[in-house]
């Protein structure tokens, strides 16, 4: 009638191994709200939000109480605001307010999409809209903000580059301890679909209105591979690819049971290892588990390469349509092995970013000196944009340049942003390189047609 | 609709019977019992019918959860559907 040790691990892995769904996501397209000035498309805007999310509290609450599994996060993604806006771009801040008016009323945790799509050249009206980011991220509690600099078919829009990490500055000084920074990130490679923050954006080519959910569960995984300790790794991938596989599975449930009774389309599942501060709920532990001492030496890419990998070929057989950026995010602040493998110097700043060569995002939460220039930090952004195109694979900076914080402090986000302690950067200038501004081409082997 | 309800904690005596009342008040068939003991550790699984019930799962469970708390046990009620999309291909 029913397999004992299968409910005693499904509840063990619920209650014990913080297996949870993350988020459930509805994005919503706006296009149908532009109207003839900012101040009516806000309202539009608000109505429109609230009144296709009006039933996702609730019915994610229902859905978790039914099959006894958390879901964390209620989320809304929406339309990038810049093309909404792109006849009074400078009055964008109206509609981001709109959006955090509407977030409050339906109860959801983030709303994302104050974002522009600049890969391949920075529009006038984008230009004027990218200057209210900082501003919109001041004025609002909830709502996250993105922009997408390059891709694998364009290259690099290294002028938006430059333009970035002057927001990134601009809102750190703009909001408490540089949070507002938390709420922001640039791509290479963005994806339409994805239903995690700060990067959640419901692109052009999708349906009306979709559920999209994201997945979790580090702490089941690490808890599988501690009862292998000595199998090799082809057992040990095997092992990931078959707790993933069981993850993904309670996330394709509530994805397909959540979009019938919201009466939307169901999108995708993103297949992502998303950890949290809580102890037991942490990649870094995964990739310690698998017999480095610390995550951060050497060895630490390749597992991280043969985790994201298993995680994906897992999820992948268990989803009937997989999306988002799908893997195992390395957030630092959000991930207690990651904090304490910082607080310690045992991972770096550099090695994170050879890790993002295999992961499924990249250089995440980190905090950075208050004092690092603009340009540093458009140079990182370059950086990471580069992987990300010539690798194609998504690619993201989230970094906090904390105000007044220097290497050895610490900044306190809260909640599931947790806290990081202060990495140093390089201090050699890249200033003349990012002044350079114009096209870094994409590479050869995109001309795939 | 088929649930599964699972039931640990320390034992002691009218488990069961507490459990099964509950669940009769509510409307809800027991199909299948699976109960052991392991130290002084209670643990049981059962197998319900809960199409008969009035009440929607979410509150029932959240009524099961109370009234586990009520005895001083976890007591929780499933759709059988998280098992199963978890556990079969």
């Amino acid at each position: 009638m029913f397999n004992k040790t299968d409910v005693i691990e499904t509840i063990d892995m619920i209650e014990k191994e913080h297996l949870d769904i993350r988020t459930v996501t509805m994005g919503i397209s706006l296009l149908p709200c532009i109207r003839e000035s900012a101040e009516k498309t806000a309202q539009a805007v608000y109505e429109r939000v609230v009144k296709q999310a009006e039933g996702l509290v609730p019915t994610a609450e229902q859905l978790s109480r039914e099959y006894g599994i958390p879901i964390v996060n209620k989320r809304v993604s929406v339309t990038p605001v810049s093309l909404i806006t792109a006849a009074f771009p400078e009055k964008s801040p109206l509609v981001a307010r709109a959006l955090d008016r509407a977030a409050a009323t339906l109860g959801i945790d983030f709303l994302g999409g104050y974002s522009a799509l600049v890969h391949k050249a920075t529009a006038e009206y984008e230009k004027r809209f990218l200057s209210t980011i900082p501003e919109a991220l001041a004025t609002t509690e909830k709502l996250c903000s993105s922009v997408n600099v390059g891709s694998s078919r364009s290259g690099i829009n290294m002028d938006a580059v430059k333009r970035v990490g002057e927001l990134v500055k601009e809102t750190a000084a703009l909001t408490p301890g540089g949070l507002g920074c938390a709420k922001f990130v640039a791509f290479c490679n963005a994806v339409e679909d994805n239903p995690f923050m700060a990067g959640a954006f419901h692109g052009v080519g999708e349906a009306d209105c979709v559920i999209n959910v994201g997945v979790s569960g580090p702490g089941v995984v690490q808890h599988a591979l501690s009862f292998a300790p000595d199998a090799d790794l082809t057992e040990a991938a095997e092992l990931i690819k078959r707790t993933a596989f069981k993850i993904t599975r309670a996330g394709q449930l509530v994805a397909k049971e959540a979009a019938r009774r919201l009466g939307v389309p169901f999108g995708v599942v993103d297949l992502s290892l998303a950890p949290t501060p809580a102890r037991g709920d942490s990649v870094a532990h995964i990739l310690e588990e698998l017999g480095l001492e610390a995550v951060g030496g050497h060895g630490t890419t390749a597992a991280l390469a043969m985790l994201n990998d298993a995680v994906k070929k897992g999820g992948v057989m268990a989803s009937s349509r997989v999306g988002g950026l799908s893997g195992a995010f390395i957030p630092v602040s959000e991930d207690i092995g990651m904090i304490e493998a910082a607080e310690r110097g045992a991972i770096t700043f550099d090695k994170l970013e050879a890790m993002t060569c295999v992961c499924s995002v990249g250089l995440d939460m980190i905090a950075i000196p208050g004092d690092t220039p603009a340009s540093t930090i458009a140079a990182i952004l370059a950086d990471e944009a580069a992987i990300g195109m010539v690798n194609g694979k998504t690619t993201a900076v989230r970094v906090i340049p904390a105000p007044g914080k220097k290497v050895g402090d610490t900044v306190n986000f809260g909640g599931l942003l947790g806290r990081a302690p202060v990495m140093p950067v390089h201090t050699g200038s890249a200033e003349k390189f990012i002044s350079r501004g114009g096209i870094l081409p994409a590479p050869i082997h995109s001309f795939k047609n | 609709m088929r649930a599964v309800v699972t039931v640990t904690g320390t034992d002691r005596k009218g488990i069961i019977a507490q459990v099964s009342a509950f669940l009769c008040e509510k409307n809800i068939n027991i199909l299948d019992i699976s109960q052991t003991i392991l130290g002084d550790q209670f643990a049981m699984i059962m197998m319900v019918d809960a199409s008969e019930c009035t009440e929607d799962l979410a509150s029932v469970s959240a009524a099961a959860a109370e009234m586990g708390r009520d005895i001083g046990m976890s007591v929780r009620i499933q759709h059988e559907d998280i098992f199963n999309a978890m556990h079969t291909v």
